[in-house]
């Protein structure tokens, strides 16, 4: 085992990281996993499902942590696992970035030793591994909580130290299990924003498990929809929000997704509409995305605080078990998500004018 | 509610006897956890009471005393040292590996916690006494017999005392997440590293109460060793053993030796606890 990780080091140059081309079958339980996915060097990619879809799974047979029953998994031409050459590295010879759903940082070591814990397990120097990982630490925005421990960091501090724990390694593959899951709201943003920088800055393939279509649409140049075990779709984001081909994805169309210019705290839109956000926003081309959800209605003008007002006609309506999604025209296209007995106080039917409220914070922004 | 609100506010300033969470146990409990308290704490009292403190000083001077105690410390710290080279292993092996028969195994190797420890002995004397499965051999060819030794002591005290260990550092290691260890082995760390670097540290709470409970049971152990290594002064016999034999003899010098025994365990386990299971 250890000789063949060795060769498969030897072979690869860091300086040029590869692809992942990775076929894994997987039967476990229930779940009847067969899949086929490529990564390109700097490309990220979102795998995205339901729960139960083999998610979970699928990152963890990447990473060595559950073998194949089939298939082949090969990063920068090496290759990892291949049960019918017989071929399977440990997940210590992999070295397979990987960061997990809740962060499963070491308790009983500070930030600056669970960053460190990679490269000196792969036999760097105490103090080189700690001076490494300092700089990882800052470069994450966290050197001055090196020397806390876990319990002591938020959870959004606690994954910026799993991603650092993550890359210090100089991992060939980067694997994220739903990264934020486990975060609130405004860590999720805050979160969001870091990790595009750093898998911009990371130069090998990127694999994000989630089940939220905005993590992946804000994160992934390309959107995998696994469901059941099996790749429903395989797209870029908007080419899956035009034409999702599942139910389950159907629901990333239910995201407002826009495209325009940054300007300040507005975003001026493809239609010249401007939207007012809650955060300033970068110049230049960014995409904007709007949950069905803040999108609130009313019968008259309303008088709160919503920076995002216009007049709307509602042009068809959708109708689910315990929600309803009102499609509206006439101003900025977009689709409120909300309940049948607001639908029935609103007196909605098609053609119907109403008042449309997004309140700028619920406006979400992000470089194109 | 309003009531209880109150009252436990008012006995957060030290005041009477307050409920600390939950329903009130009815009367009839709190009386029976009290003759509870009574019948293990009154030996403890008549101990105090009887000791007769003015011997203390002879006591403690008494070269036969002194080497039983010796002998106590040594090898109950011995079966300890033991207990954990080899029980905390054998703790991994059945937190860890899933075989046939495992859970019959298990159940046999604890077993000695409440086997009668004079079985244990017999056991013992049956394995490596003179005519002993395996005691036999070893004498046979290396002229070494173990029984009615010092190493007889440890080992009579290891058999007794390690399963203690053991059932607790696998209790501690089930808790554990063992997702850490995943995320260990993909960054690269080794068996060795994942053992000593995140389940070791991370196991050190139920390993310190493991290794105290382990200690104490050696520490009292007397059946197992007076029947596998005897009561021989100076060589097999240990706190226990002479308290007992002092109790025929005379009731004061055992009362005295049975206090000291009590000082040596209390002193050990407050130590104890104060070095590790404040790490918890």
């Amino acid at each position: 085992m250890s000789h063949s990780s060795r060769s498969a080091t030897a072979r690869s140059d860091p300086r040029q990281p590869g692809r992942l081309h990775a076929r894994v079958e997987v039967h476990l339980g229930t779940l009847d996993l067969d899949v086929e996915v490529v990564a390109e060097p700097g490309e990220v990619v979102a795998i995205l499902g339901p729960n139960g879809a083999g998610k979970t799974t699928f990152l963890r047979a990447l990473a060595g942590l559950i073998p194949l029953d089939a298939g082949r998994v090969s990063v920068r031409g090496a290759v990892l696992e291949d049960p019918a050459a017989g071929v399977r590295l440990t997940p210590q010879d992999r070295h397979v970035g990987v960061v997990f759903q809740d962060h499963l940082l070491f308790p009983h070591l500070s930030a600056v030793d669970n960053v460190a814990f990679g490269r000196q397990a792969r036999g760097e120097r105490r103090t080189a591994a700690r001076q490494h990982a300092r700089e990882w630490l800052d470069r994450v925005g966290l050197g001055e909580h090196a020397d806390e421990r876990p319990g002591a960091l938020s959870g959004g501090q606690a994954q910026r130290v799993a991603l650092a724990r993550a890359l210090a390694t100089e991992p060939h593959l980067l694997l994220l299990d739903e990264p934020m899951a486990a975060l609130d709201v405004d860590a999720r943003r805050e979160i969001r924003r870091e990790l595009r920088r750093h898998l911009a800055a990371f130069g090998g393939p990127t694999l994000l498990i989630t089940h939220e279509p905005l993590e992946a649409i804000t994160l992934a140049d390309r959107l995998v929809i696994l469901e059941g075990g099996r790749i429903v779709q395989d797209a870029p984001p908007r080419e899956i929000a035009r034409r999702p081909r599942s139910d389950w994805a159907a629901r990333l169309v239910g995201l407002n997704l826009y495209r325009g210019t940054g300007r300040d705290h507005d975003v001026e839109l493809a239609d010249g509409t401007v939207l007012a956000t809650g955060d300033r926003v970068v110049s230049g081309e960014l995409y904007v995305v709007i949950h069905p959800r803040a999108v609130v209605l009313h019968a008259e003008q309303p008088v709160g605080s919503a920076r995002n007002v216009w007049q709307a006609t509602v042009d068809s309506l959708d109708l689910y078990e315990d929600h309803v999604r009102v499609h509206l025209v006439g101003g900025v296209p977009i689709v409120a998500q909300i309940t049948p007995a607001a639908l029935a106080e609103l007196e909605l039917g098609e053609g119907s004018r109403v008042w449309v409220a997004v309140k700028a914070t619920e406006v979400d922004a992000w470089v194109a | 509610m309003m009531r209880t609100t109150r009252r436990t506010a008012r006995g957060g300033s030290g005041g009477p006897i307050v409920r600390s969470a939950g329903v009130a146990p009815p009367r009839t409990a709190t009386l029976l956890g009290l003759v509870a308290l009574a019948l293990l704490l009154l030996p403890l009292a008549g101990l105090l009471v009887r000791t007769p403190w003015a011997g203390l000083g002879t006591l403690l001077t008494d070269p036969s005393v002194l080497r039983a105690l010796r002998l106590s410390l040594l090898s109950s710290f011995a079966a300890l040292a033991l207990s954990t080279i080899l029980g905390v292993p054998l703790a991994l092996v059945f937190a860890r590996y899933d075989f046939p028969g495992k859970a019959v195994v298990r159940a046999l190797a604890v077993l000695p916690m409440v086997l009668p420890p004079v079985v244990g002995g017999v056991g013992l004397l049956a394995a490596f006494g003179r005519r002993g499965i395996v005691g036999g051999p070893i004498e046979r060819l290396t002229g070494v017999s173990v029984p009615f030794t010092p190493v007889a002591v440890v080992l009579a005290a290891t058999f007794v005392a390690m399963p203690f260990l053991i059932v607790t550092v696998e209790s501690g290691l089930r808790l554990l997440d063992h997702r850490l260890e995943d995320a260990a082995a993909t960054l690269g760390a080794d068996r060795w590293t994942i053992l000593r670097r995140v389940v070791l540290p991370l196991l050190l709470p139920s390993l310190a109460a493991g290794m105290a409970l382990c200690w104490a049971r050696a520490l009292g152990e007397f059946g197992a060793t007076i029947t596998f290594a005897g009561n021989l002064p100076g060589r097999t016999q240990t706190m226990p053993l002479a308290v007992y034999l002092e109790l025929e003899r005379s009731p004061d010098a055992a009362y005295l030796l049975s206090f000291v025994l009590l000082l040596v365990s209390v002193v050990v386990l407050v130590a104890l606890r104060d070095r590790f299971l404040r790490v918890a």
